[in-house]
């Protein structure tokens, strides 16, 4: 496996999605937002964090960046997944490379928690940590088949309690949650191998 | 009324500026001055006395910020306050607390991993309360979030002396690899940049702000700094890069006192003269004069020495992350700082007099109150399950989920023990393959019925959270917030707190790595009391201890029985029930505290415990009740022997702790020679004692929700 971890200025994550990946052996680089051009990655990751400071709407800025057009490229040539991680999230969607819209949480409040979640047929636990976390589904298209983790217990007024969701050619995958801090056994969680396992199996890699 | 007067310099401080310098200081200087020599940046009243705080096994004390050496990094940690702003912008003001405690710990290059915050207000029936305690934490969750530097922990306590002066201190961690710390000693023959935000007219005068009482909210809401997290995000991640490169003579933040201090101190400490180029300075708004230039307090900005031949690859690392810098000035031979305008030399100034202000003598004698104080003699009525129940919610005891659900505190894959979870925050230090832990303690209570004590009582409280999870302590940082130190009743404990932290580092053999000291916490109406904070870090003695028990456990007290005639001055359940503040504080017995600690690491090295808690606020009650919480577990047992005593349930005393083990371990309680007690076991759903039943689940509710609901109300 091999996976590019893409920092924008204002991405607080990378590092940690980073270090997951290298504790699973997967091969990981990072990719510097400027660049418009990219190496052949199995997965590129836009992780969490504050990319230009979320200035406007979380997600609202990164979208102009040059490597986002790489990324288009990249998922068009179908020669990998993109991965989106809570900020990562927001800046598919502002894009529109995925349906639906991030928007502030019903409290309007950041939060912070272990949240419980169905996932692949079992309950898993995954932290999340995000302010603009409550999805909201396109009018007009039905997404059913593509959401793959939901809320246990819903802690920000997402539709249809959604966490995370693929596009249609199952080429993107993003979610709210941070699997990558829920890897090492010190922090008291691993559920979050269990996504990047996902991730590797849908490349049949 | 003169500049200087105007400024806050005393006619006797102006006298000592004339004769050090041998001439009157210009305009520019008297500026220079009124900064340089405010309490704020020249601890004037107080360096006499933290001087005398124990600096063994420190790493860079005389820093930004001290350290602590682990393998082969350091970890620095220094807690700083922000109470003068927030009181009157709290949003602002707690987010560029944070911005700046952050700095002092970046400018040594390291990474910063880790805050924590001690909030004080007054009590939440008063709205405005509400306002700053509501401002101030999401100013916190604004800032801290999105530089992705987790916030682990903390305290939050309530006061109507806090009201009008709300305390808002912030504790920074970072980690740098030993071989790379940058100093803030300058050099002969170095360039000097100014990296980041541009400058404006934002908190000028931020430091002589924060030197005084509190007076006219309206012109000091001009000397609030505005924050950036964004920008310092940037500054962070371009300062570790710059840091890194060969050729980065030294480093400062621009805090107090913006270029000013940070210039001169470098050039102090270095033993060389400055010269700076103020048209070089980029601005943020047109026609500056000099002296605001100097003075300003404009957030993220850092100041970096180096050799000319690095300029290049700085400036390289700038235009990566788009953060503007200049060339400022340089550093050459002499001792003097020059500084210029288009070439026109305005001010030349020794740095030996800029960077020595005055040093006064406070009064320290024993104020009247202390005895009035002592001798007072509270009359409790019999404990009922109404008080328990009042307890659980008041807001200094109930759970502050709310608070720190807003904060992230697992960004950066390091936490290990999360906020309330236990006794204090800890990290994985994954470069060293160990663990750390921290907390943050004040009982103003106690520290304003007997200072010395009352501050070493803060130092073991910590030293208890520490052993409750395993740790071993390694140092402290302080925050010493205090009322006008010109009055003898905070004079005397300010100097008795600084002598009981100092006494209790000296027992523990741990030094004060770095500290800050805010005066002047009080307006026309009230004074704080007197409040030293303290921030310990530990690291692991063998393993973490996370709090779990199950059903039917045994669980014990360890340390001293109360008593009906304990001196328990300053419990909180006094002040929550009787509004009574009096009666003499319980004092701490070293030995018998160290060989608490040692038989408590022993006992969760040998897995023998599978919880533990220091009694603190809220006494054996609260102690045991935040284990049950944590493991969702009842009780059954005494806490009172049978009497109905609030004295007994809910008073603080020094020593003590809770423990819960899967077995029978009096054999082994007995060979450490410690006193204990079993108190009875560990129950499903119902919490049973002394002729009191509960079911958990009810309790845990109130708990839970009281804090929000308080808030909401």
């Amino acid at each position: 496996m091999k996976a590019g971890i893409v920092v924008f200025p204002g991405t607080n994550c990378g590092r940690d999605t980073y270090e997951a990946c290298r504790f699973l052996g997967w091969n990981a680089e990072y990719i510097w937002h400027n660049k418009s051009t990219l190496k052949d990655y199995d997965v590129i990751f836009l992780p969490g964090g504050f990319s230009y400071g979320d200035y406007i709407r979380a997600g609202c800025l990164a979208k102009f960046s040059p490597v986002m057009t790489a990324i288009r490229e990249f998922i068009y040539s179908e020669k990998g997944m993109v991965a989106g991680i809570c900020n990562g999230f927001q800046i598919l969607c502002e894009s529109g490379l995925l349906e639906g819209a991030l928007t502030y949480n019903l409290n309007n409040k950041f939060i912070c928690d272990d949240i419980e979640l169905y996932f692949e047929g079992e309950e898993i636990c995954l932290p999340v940590a995000h302010k603009e976390g409550r999805y909201i589904k396109p009018k007009d298209t039905v997404i059913n088949d593509l959401i793959f983790l939901k809320y246990k217990r819903n802690p920000n007024g997402s539709d249809d309690d959604i966490a995370g969701l693929y596009d249609k050619k199952r080429k993107i995958l993003a979610l709210m949650p941070h699997p990558e801090r829920a890897v090492f056994k010190e922090t008291g969680n691993t559920d979050g191998i269990k996504i990047f396992n996902f991730i590797q199996k849908e490349l049949n890699l | 009324m003169t500049l200087y007067s105007r400024l806050g310099l005393s006619d006797f401080e102006y006298s000592q500026i004339v004769k050090r310098l041998k001439r009157e200081p210009n305009e520019l200087e008297t500026y220079l001055f009124s900064a340089m020599w405010s309490e704020h940046c020249g601890y004037k009243h107080s360096k006499n006395y933290i001087k005398n705080f124990p600096k063994t096994n420190s790493v860079c004390p005389d820093e930004n910020s001290g350290g602590i050496e682990i393998g082969s990094h350091i970890i620095f940690f220094k807690a700083e306050s922000h109470n003068h702003p927030s009181a009157v912008e709290p949003f602002q003001g707690a987010a560029t607390g944070i911005g700046g405690i952050i700095r002092d710990i970046l400018t040594l290059g390291a990474r910063p991993i880790a805050l924590m915050d001690s909030l004080k207000f007054g009590n939440l029936d008063n709205g405005r309360n509400k306002y700053l305690l509501e401002g101030v934490v999401s100013g916190i969750s604004f800032y801290g979030n999105c530089i992705g530097v987790p916030t682990i922990g903390g305290e939050t306590n309530f006061d109507n002396c806090f009201s009008s002066n709300p305390l808002v201190n912030v504790l920074a961690i970072g980690i740098a690899n030993k071989q790379k710390i940058v100093k803030s000693i300058a050099r002969e023959n170095c360039i000097i940049l100014l990296l980041g935000s541009s400058t404006g007219r934002d908190g000028i005068h931020g430091a002589s702000f924060a030197s005084k009482e509190m007076e006219d909210k309206q012109e000091d809401k001009l000397s609030v700094q505005i924050a950036d997290p964004f920008m310092k995000k940037n500054v962070i991640e371009a300062s570790l890069e710059i840091l890194n490169l060969e050729g980065i003579i030294a480093a400062q933040d621009c805090g107090a006192a913006g270029i000013l201090s940070s210039t001169s101190e470098m050039g102090y400490k270095g033993k060389c003269a400055i010269e700076l180029y103020l048209d070089k300075v980029h601005l943020r708004e047109k026609d500056m004069q000099p002296w605001e230039i100097m003075l300003s307090e404009s957030q993220e900005r850092m100041i970096f020495a180096v050799k000319p031949e690095v300029k290049d690859k700085v400036f390289k690392i700038a235009e990566k992350y788009c953060i503007q810098i200049s060339e400022i000035g340089k550093t050459t031979k002499g001792r003097d700082y020059n500084l210029y305008w288009d070439g026109k030399l305005l001010s030349s100034t020794p740095l030996e007099v800029l960077n020595n202000c005055v040093a006064y003598e406070l009064n320290a004698e024993e104020p009247a109150y202390i005895k009035i104080q002592k001798n007072k003699i509270l009359k409790e009525n019999d404990l009922s399950a109404k008080d328990i129940l009042e307890l659980l919610k008041s807001p200094d005891i109930s759970n502050k989920k709310y608070i720190f659900s807003q904060y992230d505190h697992t960004v950066g894959n390091r936490t290990v023990l999360k906020p309330s979870k236990s006794s204090v925050s800890a990290l994985r230090v994954k470069e060293e393959n160990t663990f750390i832990a921290f907390t943050m303690d004040s009982d103003f209570r106690k520290v304003y019925l007997n200072p010395f004590e009352g501050a070493k009582c803060i130092v073991y409280e910590s030293f208890r959270n520490m052993t409750a999870a395993g740790f071993i302590p390694d140092g402290i940082t302080d925050c010493l917030n205090f009322a006008n130190p010109e009055k003898n009743e905070t004079a005397y404990a300010f100097v008795k707190s600084v002598e009981g932290i100092t006494r209790a580092c000296k027992e523990l053999n741990i030094p004060v790595v770095s500290g800050n000291v805010s005066f002047y916490n009080e307006t026309d109406e009230t004074s704080v009391y007197p409040c030293p904070v303290i921030g310990m870090m530990g690291r692991v003695n063998k393993n973490i201890l996370k709090n779990s028990v199950s059903d039917d456990e045994y669980i014990y007290l360890l340390g001293k029985e109360i008593s009906l005639n304990s001196h328990a001055g300053g419990s909180f359940y006094q002040k929550l029930f009787y509004d009574f503040l009096g009666g003499e504080i319980d004092v701490i017995d070293s030995a018998i505290e160290k060989k608490i600690s040692n038989a408590i690491l022993d006992l969760i090295e040998k897995n023998l415990i599978t919880a533990c808690n220091d009694v603190s606020k809220g006494g054996i009650f609260i102690s045991l009740f935040e284990i049950l919480y944590n493991s969702d577990i009842g009780f059954k047992g005494s806490l009172t022997n049978g009497i109905k005593s609030q004295k007994l349930l809910f008073g603080e005393i020094t020593g003590r702790y809770i423990i819960s083990s899967k077995t029978d371990i009096e054999n082994e309680l007995k060979g450490y020679n410690i006193p204990f007690k079993m108190l009875g076991k560990s129950k499903k759903d119902t919490l049973e004692f002394d002729g009191f039943s509960f079911k958990i689940k009810e309790l845990f509710e109130i708990y839970k929700n009281a804090f929000e609901t308080e808030l909401k109300n």
